[in-house]
């Protein structure tokens, strides 16, 4: 039986961090020295982890899958990272910017790790700059901001749509410094397949080269996973081909836990699927929802005659289209949150009325801005606000300096000229809440396993805002994980380096071994992939945007079946000891297995809606989500158990300092 | 002093000498230009072999030539040496280029330096060389200067009238023309002169010139073979 | 569509590869990789050994994904990564030659997969600023000429992918290095050690055995962000005067 501790500081909140931070446990500078610490991952969390941690002096050993650390997911972010300094003097503030987040995540995050996020918030901008990062910049030189995602200040940093890339480039120089200095040993193309537990505690990992296939075991005092989320689960989503969650599910298979698993945000705005060989979605930036208008026709005949290419959309007249969102949402209309709009484009869609071959698109439609824009220009400038033509061309103008990157996107994926027709959009799996459980220190149940970034669940709720994911992830590596592995590595002070010949790392690498001859040997007639796009669908059905009982109950079974397909049909070609993706494919499929079970088990449990998890027996009376804050307000922390049941244990969620609120959009 | 060969042998450095050695050239050429221009002066030689005839005896102008002479071999020598590595940069060929991504000139910089060379060797075989080291030419004598002079200006005469010399001056010229499109604005560019402000100035002095120089030296063999008996 | 490609195969670094042909039916909807997706599909299905080639994002960003298609790295539109890359493009019996990225200097570790670590090592050379955590000043303490931060945008903006080595005639890594060299430069944070870091880059990068740079801008030109050779003047010129103003002897 685990006891959960979230070890949260006594205190007001706005002094937790902060008292904590001068009361902890720390290591002296000599001492750091003998210490080593294994970090998994080098996006946001992980390289500024790394770089942070071999500054401290601790010897750091930093691990990535791919080519080179400066791949990692957190780069393709666009839209910017938020921060509480008020440089717009529009009243925003630590406090505000804590409330925004417990808020936006449907309060089902902890109070004292959303706060102390706020409070170190700033500090990441500094960072940031000072380390080159080109963010954008005023006429007279200070940093700019712009709004994002419906809270009332702007707070958001950015560098044009590519923030993520600059934050990680930044972060990779960082660690690039450490590694010339010695500091950190940098391992690239090792995968972790295991933790190493030594009386208890994690004192390291096995990993796999990649190049060679060889399995490799690593020793150190701690060991922190930072491999991001577990999109993929669902094959297509707007994360990385080569984005997993084996890192953390292997942690979790070897005693933490793993926490809100059902919590997924869904993007409203994607690009949509165009045929079975679809590898991945890209993700349009929700901006575009302030002057697009959602549609799809209203005669069945109309869907027909747009799918097979017969009828263009703009033929469709206008008492032919249904605008559903502005149909249902009048006060909102179109700006309805991420999860709304992402659910009510599937209801269409599952009425049949999908605009594309497979049916799952509506349309986003720029006409009527472009000529709403269009005449207001005509008439500014002394033109016929009449004349079509005129109107037509200004307004096309107004909506390329607004939009035009996000067009030539798009045109450049499709083919297709959102100018002139509306684009088609879906919602797609985008960021995942849940993660490993950690207490305050981010550390798991697993002494000596900490977990930072998206690996974890700690700071996002049941939904995460705009611009959050990337303060989230530097927080953790630059100003919360050097601290707190203090309170781990200041007992460990007279440990001496663990040698990787001890019969634990032998035993554990033994076993990751055999899973891994296990897939090679099963030899059956499936593909690796075939099986995953197969186990994705199913979870896209059962506990995708909206879930039941009764589905969640069927998509469990319907995994399971796969699951035991998959391990007796499999076919992974090559071998162990050679540069093989395959098998690198078939164990992050495996362990999705695992995991999309344990979300649906989680997502079944919890029968309240809440942020990105929608459960139909629980809405109001006009379909809208309802929150149980009375039997669900707990983090739900699941222990995997191979024999029966995954196992629960609840930490219960207090708010002393903010009052909870129902949503309404209507 | 290690700093200096530390740079020298860097591949900026390379580059950079490259670059000024190119720049003196370019220069060099206009002065040759606008002296042999005088080939065309309807005069008999005279105005020709006075000029000739300072040039190999100025102590200073021959200071300075044996000063384009080592420029000149250190361009050529450093330029093989970076074609050489270069070339060796990438062991395994492409199957397929792409001819579109850069241009004939710069992609061919060597071998036109070569070709130019060449042609460089014929060029000074027939005129330098026998100017400065043999007494093949007749001697001449002008009122302006005191001493005979050699004249060159007939040597000049004789040798355009053979099609075939004429052919490899065009030959040669075509090669300086298209080293001298690329390395003009090239030359610039190493020593970190590439701006959107001043670069497109840069770049149409360097066409004009790269066409004018060639076309001016293309003139006088052209000149001779058909105008002059 | 029917497609020839004509595929390089190569076991490993040590081993000499060679062209495969194989015939496939594309969608004009597909990415260039998702057809690469589906021709390994058809391998294994027949118990083949798939092509080995690096992809991650599959959104033009992360610049893993490599592969010189007919000539070009990323392909033949401007602007434009292999993963952003569409069938479209092609047309029906189009033969098309895929070779990785070739240098000395990026050896080729499988089929299509190539070494790339040499950049990593440039970057550790130097392309980095020597701030750690916490010794920060408020970030509004530095300003930052809008247009400046622009320019240090742009030249921030290479994904690292290796095109433009790729790409030079000499397999030189002028315009990498030189944009991490611009990009810091022109920032006050970075113009402290500027001179330190221009010359250890340099040296890095001419230790791992790219070819030197002759400007035939092929680099730019096939460049999927879009960096500018200017980028390559700038770090001539940052490195002539390092040379000459620094202490060292």
């Amino acid at each position: 039986m685990i006891k959960l501790d979230a070890k949260i500081p006594e205190g007001h909140i706005s002094e937790k961090w902060m008292k904590y931070k001068s009361s902890m446990d720390l290591v002296a500078p000599n001492n750091k020295r003998k210490l080593e610490v294994i970090v998994v991952g080098t996006g946001l969390a992980g390289a500024s982890a790394s770089a942070s941690l071999a500054e401290l002096g601790y010897k750091v050993k930093t691990f990535t899958f791919h080519d080179s650390p400066r791949r990692a997911h957190s780069i393709a972010a666009q839209g910017g990272i938020n921060a509480a300094k008020n440089y717009r003097n529009d009243g925003d503030s630590v406090h505000r910017l804590f409330y925004d987040t417990v808020k936006g995540g449907d309060y089902r995050s902890r109070e004292a790790n959303v706060h102390r996020l706020a409070e170190v918030s700033a500090n990441i901008i500094d960072q940031c700059v000072a380390q080159g990062v080109p963010f954008a910049r005023e006429y007279g030189g200070t940093l700019d901001n712009r709004s994002f995602g419906g809270v009332q200040v702007s707070r958001t940093f950015y560098a044009r749509g590519q923030t993520g890339q600059q934050l990680l480039i930044g972060a990779y120089q960082a660690l690039s410094r450490q590694v010339s200095l010695g500091n950190v040993e940098m391992y690239n193309r090792h995968e972790m397949l295991d933790v190493v537990k030594v009386d208890g505690k994690a004192r390291g990992i096995i990993a796999r080269n990649l190049l060679t296939g060889e399995l490799e075991s690593f020793a150190a005092h701690c060991v922190v996973i930072a491999s991001g989320g577990y999109g993929n689960v669902y094959y297509l989503s707007t994360n990385a081909m080569n984005s997993n969650v084996s890192a953390a599910w292997r942690a979790a298979r070897r005693g933490a836990l793993m926490a809100n698993p059902c919590f997924c945000q869904i993007h409203p705005t994607c690009i949509p699927v165009s045929g079975t060989y679809q590898s991945k979605l890209t993700l349009m930036s929700e901006s575009l929802r302030n002057d697009g208008r959602v549609w799809v026709p209203k005669k069945m005949e109309d869907v027909e005659a747009v799918r097979s290419g017969k009828l263009k959309p703009i033929d469709i007249a206008e008492e032919d289209r249904d605008y559903y969102l502005e149909r249902k949402y009048p006060a909102f209309g179109n700006l309805v949150p991420r999860d709304v709009a992402s659910r009510a484009a599937k209801e269409v869609c599952d009425e049949g009325r999908g605009v594309n071959q497979s049916g799952l698109a509506v349309y986003l439609d720029f006409y009527d801005a472009i000529l709403r824009y269009g005449r207001a220009e005509a008439f500014s400038s002394g033109l016929d606000p009449e004349d079509y033509a005129t109107v037509k061309k200004l307004g096309t103008k107004v909506i390329e300096a607004k939009y035009g990157n996000l067009f030539e996107i798009y045109e450049k994926i499709t083919g297709d000229d959102p100018y002139r027709t509306p684009m088609r959009i879906y919602p797609a799996i985008h960021y995942t809440m849940g993660g490993l459980w950690v207490d305050y220190n981010l550390e798991t149940t697993v002494p000596g396993l900490f977990a930072i970034g998206e690996a974890n669940f700690s700071d996002h709720g049941a939904n995460r805002l705009g611009a959050s994911a990337l303060m989230q992830g530097l927080a953790d590596g630059y100003f919360v994980l050097p601290y707190t592995i203090g309170t781990f590595l200041s007992k460990d002070i007279r440990t001496p380096a663990f040698s990787k010949d001890l019969p634990e790392f032998k035993k554990t690498k033994q076993e990751v071994e055999d899973r891994l001859n296990q897939l090679l040997n099963i030899k059956g007639e499936r593909s690796v992939e075939s099986f995953h796009r197969e186990l994705g669908l199913i979870l896209w059905d059962y506990c995708g945007m909206s879930r039941n009982a009764e589905g969640l109950k069927k998509g469990r079974e319907l995994l399971r079946a796969l699951k035991k397909e998959f391990y007796s049909n499999v076919f992974v070609p090559g071998e162990l000891k050679e540069f093989n993706p395959e098998l690198e494919k078939a164990t992050k499929v495996a362990d999705f297995f695992e995991l999309g079970e344990l979300m649906i088990v989680d997502a079944l449990d919890r029968n309240e809606s809440c942020g990105g998890h929608f459960r139909e027996e629980s809405q109001t009376e006009d379909n809208e989500a309802k929150r149980d804050d009375e039997n669900y307000a707990y983090v739900a922390a699941w222990q995997w158990n191979d024999e029966g049941d995954p196992v629960l244990f609840k930490e219960p969620l207090v708010f002393d300092n903010v009052k909870l609120k129902t949503r309404s959009y209507k | 002093m290690s700093w200096i060969s530390n740079f020298l042998t860097s591949s900026l450095g390379k580059k950079l000498i490259m670059s000024l050695t190119g720049l003196f050239l370019i220069t060099f050429l206009i002065v040759h230009l606008a002296g042999n221009l005088q080939l065309l002066i309807d005069d008999g030689g005279e105005a020709f072999n006075t000029y000739a005839h300072f040039m190999t005896n100025n102590g200073l102008i021959k200071f300075l030539s044996y000063g384009l002479y080592a420029f000149i071999l250190i361009h050529i020598i450093q330029g093989i040496l970076i074609a050489l590595k270069n070339r060796g940069a990438r062991a395994s060929r492409y199957a397929v280029t792409n001819r579109k991504s850069n241009s004939f000139a710069s992609r061919n910089m060597a071998l036109l330096g070569l070709l130019v060379f060449f042609f460089l060797a014929v060029h000074m075989g027939d005129f330098w060389y026998k100017m400065k080291f043999t007494n093949e030419l007749p001697m001449v004598a002008y009122a302006g200067i005191g001493v005979e002079v050699k004249d060159l200006y007939t040597r000049v005469n004789m040798a355009f009238q053979e099609w075939w010399l004429v052919a490899i001056y065009m030959l040669g010229l075509l090669a300086l023309a298209l080293h001298l499109w690329h390395g003009f604005q090239s030359a610039f560019h190493t020593l970190g002169l590439n701006h959107k402000k001043y670069t497109p100035f840069i770049k149409a002095v360097g066409k004009i010139y790269s066409i004018v120089i060639p076309i001016g030296f293309a003139i006088i063999p052209l000149y001779f073979f058909f105008l002059k008996n | 569509m029917k497609l020839t490609l004509k595929i390089w195969r190569q076991k490993n670094s040590q081993t000499k590869g060679k062209f495969e042909v194989h015939k496939i039916e594309a969608t004009p909807e597909m990415s260039f990789l998702e057809m690469l997706d589906v021709l390994n599909e058809e391998i294994i299905e027949k118990k083949g050994e798939p092509f080995a080639f690096e992809h991650d994002c599959r959104e033009g960003i992360c610049g893993t994904c490599s592969m010189v298609i007919n000539g070009q790295p990323h392909g033949p539109m401007a602007l434009t990564t292999t993963c952003q890359l569409h069938m479209r493009h092609y047309k029906d019996g189009d033969t098309i030659v895929i070779e990785p990225f070739r240098a000395n200097a990026f050896p080729v570790l499988k089929d299509l997969v190539v070494d790339r670590s040499a950049f990593d090592r440039i970057i550790q050379a130097g392309g980095f600023v020597s701030v750690s955590t916490g010794q920060a000043p408020d970030g509004n303490s530095i300003l930052i000429e809008q247009d400046v931060a622009r320019d240090a945008f742009d030249a921030a903006s290479c994904i690292g992918c290796g095109a433009c080595v790729a790409a030079c005639p000499n397999a030189s890594a002028m315009l990498f290095t030189s944009a991490k060299v611009s990009h810091l430069s022109l920032l006050p944070q970075g113009q402290v050690e500027g001179a330190k870091r221009v010359k250890k880059m340099v040296a890095q990068m001419d230790k791992e055995g790219f070819g030197n740079c002759s400007n035939t801008y092929a680099c730019e030109a096939e460049c999927p962000k879009g960096i500018s050779v200017e980028n390559i003047a700038k770090m001539n010129r940052e490195y002539f005067s390092a040379m000459v103003s620094t202490s060292d002897k």
